[in-house]
């Protein structure tokens, strides 16, 4: 649906549907805090930064799918090839042995974290985020900061022609260049 | 109708499926630059559900971790495309792939 809706407002709107269902499986997983960043993140940013541009840039969507019936083959083509691939991938799929002893018999996830200890997931995350992952986390940080800039400079239009407070100039004004003592003659006006 | 017990092969299928819609969904709408950067979206949400599914079907965090990592990347790549989209159609009026021939080699 979000490929082939014919209004890219909708298909934002799907986008947002499935990362609300990924956010569920998440949840069913046992990992809360992907879950609630995914919803924060994505349908919170990223997807309204989506609804915006779709909104704001008013481009007729009809003639940008005028020649797309011609791609299909070709895009089904390649979605089938990849798809077989991943088929075949799965069926012949083995674990390892220790996996298998875990997931294989019990069925269920290995719940060491939640259940047995009392630390919540966030807790555990962090304290590994914080620790091992210090570094890249930082990086992490250092790639939001450049996406910022990076997207406000590109955004940013210096317009001349609108006028602005130029406050500079306001406090550099002088007594003596703003003001002037006449004397008036009596009679004759400024 | 028996009841399914849902295991790590079930969400590396959906990950598999929506990795296949994203990459479907490049083809499809070729000319169009917001829905191709959609359809990059979802199989960066099908790479973490992978990644989510094994880090706890294996009872490693790092899976998590990286999954958060993916997730700052996907924002950043979302904020600069797009703006650089805008900017593109403040210039040209346009958002058709084939007419971004500007910058010839």
């Amino acid at each position: 649906m979000v490929i082939t809706a014919r209004n890219p407002v909708h298909s934002v709107l799907f986008l947002i549907l499935a990362f609300f269902n990924a956010a569920g499986l998440f949840v069913l997983l046992g990992a809360e805090f992907i879950a609630m960043i995914l919803v924060i993140v994505y349908v919170g940013a990223v997807a309204v930064l989506f609804l915006f541009v779709v909104m704001m840039l008013d481009i007729n969507f009809a003639d940008l799918r005028k020649g797309a019936k011609q791609f299909v083959p070709v895009g089904l083509l390649i979605g089938g090839v990849l798809l077989a691939e991943l088929c075949i991938m799965y069926s012949g799929w083995i674990f390892s042995p220790d996996t298998a002893i875990h997931v294989a018999i019990s069925g269920v996830p290995v719940e060491g974290f939640q259940s047995t200890s009392g630390i919540t997931n966030t807790e555990m995350l962090g304290s590994v985020l914080y620790t091992h992952y210090f570094f890249i986390f930082q990086v992490s940080g250092l790639i939001l900061l450049v996406s910022m800039i990076g997207a406000i400079v590109l955004t940013l239009r210096v317009r001349p022609d609108v006028r602005k407070q130029k406050v500079t100039a306001q406090f550099d004004r002088t007594v003596e260049e703003s003001m002037e003592i006449k004397k008036v003659v009596s009679g004759s006006g400024v | 109708m028996g009841m399914i017990e849902v295991g790590l092969i079930h969400y590396l299928m959906l990950a598999g499926l929506l990795f296949t819609i994203g990459i479907f969904g490049i083809f499809l709408n070729r000319k169009n630059v917001i829905i191709i950067l959609m359809s990059i979206e979802l199989m960066l949400l099908s790479v973490n559900i992978n990644f989510v599914a094994f880090s706890v079907y294996l009872g490693d965090l790092s899976g998590q971790v990286f999954a958060m990592f993916i997730l700052t990347v996907a924002a950043a790549e979302a904020a600069i495309g797009l703006a650089i989209l805008v900017v593109f159609f403040r210039n040209r009026g346009t958002i058709a792939v084939e007419d971004i021939s500007m910058l010839k080699g």
